[in-house]
């Protein structure tokens, strides 16, 4: 049983600063992460691989720094890691990304593909269906659970709005995963230290076989003409009472606006 | 690719407990806007249904401002199915040629849209939250879609010069329906489509209920926000928001620290909510909480710290303490409705 994870290393949004007069994020210091969900959708894979045993691989097209999320994932536990990287591939939008993962993904055995539901810094939830397009797979988004897995057909809990549809799919499939799905475990100490041993082999476009026009800046077709942070004005009565008079004057609002009946 | 041969803006419309969900509606409501604000184009909205429905329901699409609704049916088609949608919603890009195809930002759009924008080897773009045709040309059908990134920390602009159609999804309760009017004049399409030969993997077993009937914060008139600034007292707002009628939000200060459940979080990773009236009470005004209630017809900012920016986009901000001065607040209506005049 061969199962691929995608996962995205993302600048943790929580940390992030923007220079308000040029409305673009300040990337030095930022840490990154794993994207969460993606992080989830490893722990899975290994809760999968515990349970049935599985040859777990680590996938991600990034610049060359993303190999450090490789390594820490082969301390969790994942087999083999690649990483997909070329300056060819950069600036690529969620399409062109999609033809790049698929087209080495075309070249490896999988019975499953996980990705995350989406990814924290452009949160698009676009990459795992469009991936699946591209492979010719059926997708189920949104999983929160696996319930039963064999070698030929999964079965999972999607959560939607309102419910949760239980999904039976045969494989190869591909899921996506929310960060709720799993606890991702820690790396542990041998892994550690067998990460750092491990190659990460790294594909460039030339080991791909894609057409040019298809990945990358270039090929993406949607472009992003403007970025710009968010204007606050100030348009409030920012009052100073005491306790009661703020509660009067809440109370003044909500009576006029008729919210309130007798 | 013949660009110049596309045209119209196509809305999906979802269809949810037998009628079409608010998300569409809402997406109808802001094709209407466009269209109107581009008269030279002469597009028009097109409302997408599919599924078993009733003809009721289709027409629904055409009240709230479509003024064709094409509605693909076959009898079999009682619940959706990510490859079955993609292929029908394929005969109408190659036959009908949309230059512009909307679909809400609900789980059942961000499996759709991706999928068929995938297939037909175009641009999309996630979650919108403003939808505008060029500004610096007068005639051009090119949308320009402007969307949060990074946490809400940044909005881009996309567009889409190249493929057609140009496709985006659209977060829930951000654009405006038009107002129900069940005697526009609509054309209807109705087509009976073949779905025999549409081979689908995957197969719905079972649905489930959650557990906790989700409270639905977005229908509220008027909601009680606390943030962690409330810390473990959201008792204190229970009690106001039943003597006021309104339902209880949160920040995802609050919900992570589990002071509340996450259907009551609004914001970017929340919900998008536009109550009459939004009180927020002890929350810092983070943009990714504002992205969800700025809309919302009147604020009312309740905060220790007068720097908080949450000040900045309320129509009243109180200095001060929510846990003083809720509990006031409650007395104050409980008198109030106690009053004999
Ligand atoms: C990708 C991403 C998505 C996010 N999505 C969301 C989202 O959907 N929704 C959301 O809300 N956040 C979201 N956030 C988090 C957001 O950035 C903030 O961290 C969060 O909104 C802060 O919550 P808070 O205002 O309750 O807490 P804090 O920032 O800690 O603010 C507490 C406030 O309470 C005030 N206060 C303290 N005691 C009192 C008192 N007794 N009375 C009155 N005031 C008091 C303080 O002055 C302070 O202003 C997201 C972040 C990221 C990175
Ligand atoms: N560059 C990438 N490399 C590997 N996986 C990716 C990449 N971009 C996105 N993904 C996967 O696709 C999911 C959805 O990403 P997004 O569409 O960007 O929100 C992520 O959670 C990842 O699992």
């Amino acid at each position: 049983m061969n199962i691929l994870v995608l996962l995205k290393q993302v600048p943790d949004t929580t940390e992030m600063k923007i220079d308000k007069e040029k409305g673009t994020l300040i990337r030095e210091g930022v840490p990154t992460i794993t994207n969460p969900d993606d992080l989830a959708g490893m722990e899975v894979a290994l809760q999968l691989k515990d349970k049935y045993g599985a040859n777990v691989t680590a996938i991600t097209m990034g610049p060359p720094q993303a190999e450090n999320m490789l390594r820490e994932l082969y301390a969790m536990g994942a087999d083999e890691a690649v990483l997909i990287s070329d300056r060819k591939f950069s600036g690529a939008d969620t399409w062109a990304t999609s033809n790049t993962l698929a087209a080495y993904i075309k070249t490896v055995d999988y019975d499953l593909i996980i990705a995350g539901r989406q990814a924290i810094d452009g949160d698009t939830a676009q990459v795992g269906p469009q991936t699946a397009e591209k492979l010719g797979l059926p997708q189920i988004s949104y999983v929160d659970e696996v319930m039963e897995f064999s070698k030929d057909k999964i079965v999972v809990k999607k959560a939607l709005e309102n419910n949760y549809e239980v999904l039976e799919c045969s494989l190869p499939c591909v899921i996506t995963t929310l960060s709720t799905i799993a606890k991702p475990r820690y790396m542990h100490v041998r892994g550690i230290s067998h990460a750092f041993e491990k190659d990460i082999p790294v594909k460039g476009f030339d080991d791909l076989e894609i057409d040019p026009a298809i990945i990358g800046l270039k090929g993406s077709p949607t472009k992003v003409k403007k970025t710009f942070t968010k204007e606050v004005h100030s348009n409030s009565d920012i009052l100073n009472l005491d306790g009661k008079a703020s509660a009067r004057k809440v109370a003044e609002i909500l009576i006029d606006m008729n919210f309130i009946g007798k | 690719m013949n660009i110049a041969e596309y045209k119209d803006i196509y809305v999906f419309c979802e269809e949810r407990e037998n009628k079409i969900h608010d998300s569409s509606l809402e997406l109808l409501g802001e094709a209407v806007r466009l269209v109107n604000d581009r008269p030279s184009l002469n597009y028009k909205v097109v409302g997408v249904v599919i599924g078993n429905h009733s003809d009721e329901l289709a027409e629904i699409a055409g009240h709230y401002g479509a003024d064709k609704v094409i509605f693909l049916h076959n009898e079999k088609l009682k619940h959706y199915s990510t490859e079955i949608y993609t292929e029908l919603f394929m005969d109408i890009i190659k036959n009908d040629k949309p230059d512009i195809i909307l679909i809400p930002a609900t789980v059942l759009g961000r499996d759709l849209a991706p999928r068929i924008a995938a297939r037909c080897d175009t641009g999309l773009t996630a979650d919108a939250t403003k939808l505008d045709f060029d500004p610096e040309n007068e005639e051009s059908p090119l949308l320009y879609v402007t969307r949060p990134a990074f946490g809400g920390n940044l909005f881009g602009t996309i567009i889409n010069e190249t493929k057609r159609p140009q496709m985006t999804t659209i977060r829930p309760g951000v654009m405006e329906p038009v107002h129900k009017d069940a005697t526009r004049k609509f054309e209807m399409d109705k087509r009976e489509v073949d779905i025999d030969n549409i081979e689908d993997k995957v197969k719905l077993i079972e649905v489930l209920k959650k557990d906790i009937m989700a409270v639905d914060i977005t229908k509220a008139d008027i909601i009680l926000s606390g943030g962690r600034g409330v810390g473990d007292n959201f008792h204190v707002l229970e009690e106001c928001a039943k003597m006021i009628g309104a339902e209880v939000g949160a920040s995802r200060g609050a919900v992570d620290k589990g002071f509340i459940d996450k259907d009551h979080q609004v914001g970017q990773t929340g919900k998008t909510v536009r109550p009459k009236v939004y009180i927020a009470c002890g929350i810092s005004g983070a943009v990714q909480h504002l992205a969800g209630m700025e809309k919302s017809d009147f604020i009312i900012a309740i905060n220790k710290d007068p720097g908080a920016a949450i000040f900045s986009v309320a129509n009243i901000g109180l200095v001060g303490d929510a846990l003083e001065i809720l509990p006031l607040l409650t007395e104050e209506i409980r008198l109030y409705r106690e009053r004999p005049y």
